[in-house]
């Protein structure tokens, strides 16, 4: 609750909330989000940073003074939300200097923060939002320790909140690379995280372990998330460790946990069904890249969802620059069974509802955060593109360094005479 | 074992004696055993053909013979015995190519026992060649094929200034990677530009830089010039030596690194050149002239964009990703519109994948590249997008004679889609290598399960 409230405050306190116009988009296709409800010709209708009303153009009256933006034949769905990214912490992943993804060298673990590591002018934030996306969870990944750290919710609208987003989640790897890390076996990073939950509860008692494995600062952050009851995110791929997240949510008891790979998981669908433990995954993990990936099929969606799982999806391999490509991962699974509206919620509304803000983000109903975007087709298809991104209400720029590349390479006649470097 | 090994040798030795350039560059130890699955005489009927040229046809049919292209067009008739598929609301399509692949060579599992597609010994490593690394039972020559891969070179990576020979596949499964070689296909040399081969040798005794990239590639070049001549001399001198003569000449010895540059410098052997930026690719043109080779195609080629002039001057094609980049400073300047652009300054382009997932979803990515084109303002049709994936590698790889395009006499090598490939929700119905179906969608029989996932979870599922 406390972190709910601290992300509410952000975006009523940053200057493009304070900015945003009040209006209405009329004339679209209307993907609510809410309960598969779509609306053909449908109106939205905004008021500073919020959403204050969705429905048929006959049902909506528009209020006095508000501009009427006209998008006939195009699609407006809710910004969509990318669950897994590192999107504004690095900008080019071989030079060090530019990447913030990961502390290997750091004596810290659960207490690093994504958070300090993102920055909104990134260029990746902005190509990432020219593709729809307005609200993403940052994660630091994890070098020395299974514990990558706690990650956070945060725009791509590129401007400056004005207060520091509240961790949102932590992260941990368990899996084939989770055992490297703590030592060389999966016994050894289970031991590894049993061991760490127990230090932070003793922390919380108060009890000063006697020869502790976390620094106090990674304790406290531990036991602050376990207080908070933020989720653990936890990447696994192989089914034996999906049950054995399984198991470990049973011991810990009272901890929302998100399985994050599963390749899997169809394997032992009705087991995470039965756990709430609900999954994100990479629809075009499909090889045995692994023999933690042995049962990988493009079919793990579908099987997942038919059992219950909660499900939201992203491109896991490359979350920083291609982040923004959720859109494609996610539609493929309409080739795999599953339904249009599962698939894009996927990418948006269950995100949201991961990280427990599903009462302002994913879905375009009244009281949400206005965060829309205004599509040239279908979403989920592959020529499809957004021609209007608004966070928080605010109408989004649709540049970023690589359109002014290309409209700087662009064939402009025989008239330009001076170099490249002067159009 | 004995017998075979040593009657390759003599066969070798032959071929090199017998003819007046090299053959080395153009023959092989290594034969194609390739011979085309067993196929019916196959009517498709009322489909959208691409013919891979730029052109489109509504309601058109599609006659394979022999396994051969024997007619396209409306209303053909076929022979009695042809089997008739119905494609109305399908799509035909000339199998897709693939002019970068490391499969078999960085396999599934990713297991270091796998790691065999750089041959980081040395920045200069002509002599080795990727079909002796490829594992022919890697899953993702399966996958690959549910997604219209018919052909594919599998290079060897771009640690080194010259990698060694890439081969040319048909993505047929087999016990040996003779078995899917394709028949009469020149090799490929893989080089590479810039950031890798620095990174990889800065600390074991260089390359160091770019300037020592270019002194790398300058003397090896300069060496393989004179191993050309020195060839060349000894063949005159053994042209005029007449049998009574007391003294014969006696041939240089021979160097594997070096038969791979002089089939280049022969023109024989087709340079894949991992490159990035603009102002590099500008270099290795120069470079190219100094030594008077030709580069086939630049590999990556993300600043393609910036010199689509000058690659279309000098008849370079450009392999590219659809909005794959940033990783690295040299990919840095990435844009979504380096293939369309290319495409419209009227160059070679081609959409590669370089990775075992890409490479299920070529497809996705010219339709991806094509929005971002049209986005933008340029003009392509989705005909003339699907020469990036066949007639434009095809032609690059030295096989645009047999496959790439759905033109009489060609090799059925052909890919039904369920739909508009352009949209996400198309999946490959059937894939047809050689008029042989090696995928149906809806035929498990015609799914291809390989040794390595044979009794392991998942077997028998859908993939």
């Amino acid at each position: 609750m406390i972190r709910f409230l601290t992300i509410l405050t952000v975006f009523i306190l940053s200057p493009m909330a304070v900015l945003a116009a009040d209006f209405a988009i009329t004339g679209g296709k209307v993907i609510t989000n809410h309960n598969g409800e779509i609306i053909e010709n449908g109106t939205v209708v905004i008021k500073g940073d919020q959403i204050i009303e969705v429905g048929t153009a006959s049902s909506v009256t528009i209020p006095a003074g508000f501009e009427t933006i006209d998008v006939k034949g195009k699609w407006v769905t809710p910004g969509l939300f990318i669950p897994f990214s590192r999107v504004g912490m690095v900008e080019v992943a071989l030079e060090k200097t530019t990447n913030d993804t990961r502390a290997k060298e750091s004596p810290f673990s659960v207490a690093l923060q994504a958070i300090d590591s993102f920055n909104p002018k990134s260029e990746n934030v902005a190509i990432t939002r020219l593709e729809g996306v307005t609200r993403m969870a940052i994660l630091p990944d994890a070098s020395h320790t299974i514990f990558g750290g706690r990650g956070a919710l945060v725009d791509t609208s590129g401007s400056f909140a004005g207060e520091r987003a509240a961790p949102a989640f932590v992260f941990i790897e368990m899996g084939e690379a989770g055992a490297g890390i703590a030592g060389g076996s999966r016994s050894a990073s289970w031991t590894w995280l049993r061991q760490a939950v127990a230090e932070a509860r003793a922390w919380r008692r108060g009890r000063e372990p006697a020869e502790p494995l976390l620094l106090a600062a990674d304790a406290l952050a531990l036991q602050q998330a376990l207080r908070d009851d933020l989720p653990f995110l936890v990447h696994v791929e192989r089914a034996s460790d999906l049950m054995n997240l399984i198991h470990f949510k049973e011991e810990i008891g009272d901890i929302n946990v998100i399985a994050i790979g599963a390749t899997e998981g169809w394997m032992v669908a009705e087991h995470l069904e039965k756990a709430e433990i609900s999954v994100i995954l990479d629809p075009h993990d499909n090889l045995p890249q692994g023999f933690e990936n042995l049962g990988a099929t493009m079919y793990n969606a579908k099987k997942l969802h038919d059992a219950g799982v909660t499900i939201a999806m992203a491109d896991l391999h490359d979350e920083a620059f291609n982040a923004r490509l959720a859109p494609q991962h996610a539609g493929n699974t309409l080739a795999t069974g599953l339904d249009w509206s599962t698939a894009f919620a996927a990418i948006s509304s269950v995100p949201a509802q991961m990280f427990g803000v599903d009462g302002d983000f994913g879905q375009l109903v009244a009281g949400m955060e206005a965060d829309l975007v205004i599509w040239d087709g279908d979403p989920l298809e592959l020529m499809s593109a957004p021609d209007m991104v608004y966070i928080s209400g605010e109408k989004q720029d649709m540049q970023s360094r690589q359109t002014q590349l290309r409209d700087r390479y662009m064939d402009k006649g025989a008239d330009q005479t001076l170099p490249h470097a002067y159009r | 074992m004995g017998s075979r090994l040593v009657g390759t040798f003599v066969l070798g030795l032959g071929l090199s004696l017998s003819a007046l350039s090299p053959v080395w560059a153009g023959e092989t130890p290594y034969p194609s055993t390739y011979q085309p699955l067993p196929s019916s005489n196959v009517l498709l009927q009322n489909g959208t053909v691409l013919d891979g040229l730029g052109g489109q046809f509504s309601n058109a049919d599609l006659l394979i013979n022999n396994g051969k292209i024997s007619a396209v067009g409306p209303d053909l008739t076929a022979p009695e015995g042809t089997q008739i598929i119905d494609a109305t609301g399908k799509w035909i399509t000339p199998g897709i190519i693939d002019i970068h692949s490391h499969l078999g060579v960085y396999p599934a599992p990713g297991v270091q026992a796998h790691n065999d597609g750089n041959e980081v010994t040395n920045p200069v490593t002509a002599e080795v060649w990727s079909e002796h690394g490829i594992w022919p039972h890697d899953p993702g020559f399966n996958r690959a094929r549910t997604g219209g891969i018919t052909s594919l070179l599998v290079l060897p990576g771009s640690a080194n200034l010259f990698g060694g020979r890439g081969v040319v596949l048909k993505n047929v499964p087999s016990r040996t990677v003779q078995g899917m070689k394709f028949p009469g296909a020149p090799y490929a040399l893989k080089m590479a530009c810039g950031e890798n081969p620095k990174r990889v040798y800065g600390e074991k005794g260089g390359p160091g830089s770019r300037m020592g990239n270019f002194s790398g590639y300058r003397k090896t070049w300069i060496k393989a010039v004179a191993y050309r001549d020195k060839w060349a001399k000894y063949k005159e001198a053994l042209g005029k030596a007449k049998p009574e003569d007391e003294k014969q000449p006696s041939a240089p010895d021979r160097d594997l690194q070096m038969e791979t540059l002089v089939g280049v410098l022969d023109g024989d052997i087709r340079v894949n050149m991992h490159c990035y930026r603009a102002d590099e690719m500008a270099q290795v043109i120069d470079l190219s002239k100094e030594f008077g080779y030709k580069v086939t195609t630049f590999h990556h080629a993300i600043e393609a964009y910036k010199i689509s002039d000058l690659l279309k001057e000098n008849g370079t094609c450009a392999a590219m990703w659809a909005d794959w980049g940033g990783f690295k400073m040299e990919a840095y300047d990435s844009i979504r519109e380096n293939i369309p652009m290319v495409h419209h300054a009227g160059g070679c382009a081609i959409v590669h994948s370089d990775s075992e997932v890409g490479i299920q979803r070529l497809h996705q990515e010219a339709a991806k590249a094509l929005a971002d084109g049209r986005k933008a303002g340029l003009d392509i049709s989705k005909a003339e997008a699907w020469q990036w994936l066949s007639s434009n590698p095809a032609e690059a790889m030295g096989i645009g004679d047999q496959t790439g395009s759905l033109t009489v006499g060609k090799d059925a090598d052909i890919v039904l889609w369920d739909g508009d490939p352009f949209s996400i929700r198309t999946r490959a119905e059937m894939v047809l290598v050689d008029g042989a179906l090696l995928y149906d969608q809806n035929n498990q029989e015609y799914q291809a399960v390989s040794d390595f996932e044979l009794g392991q979870p998942g077997n028998g599922e859908e993939k």
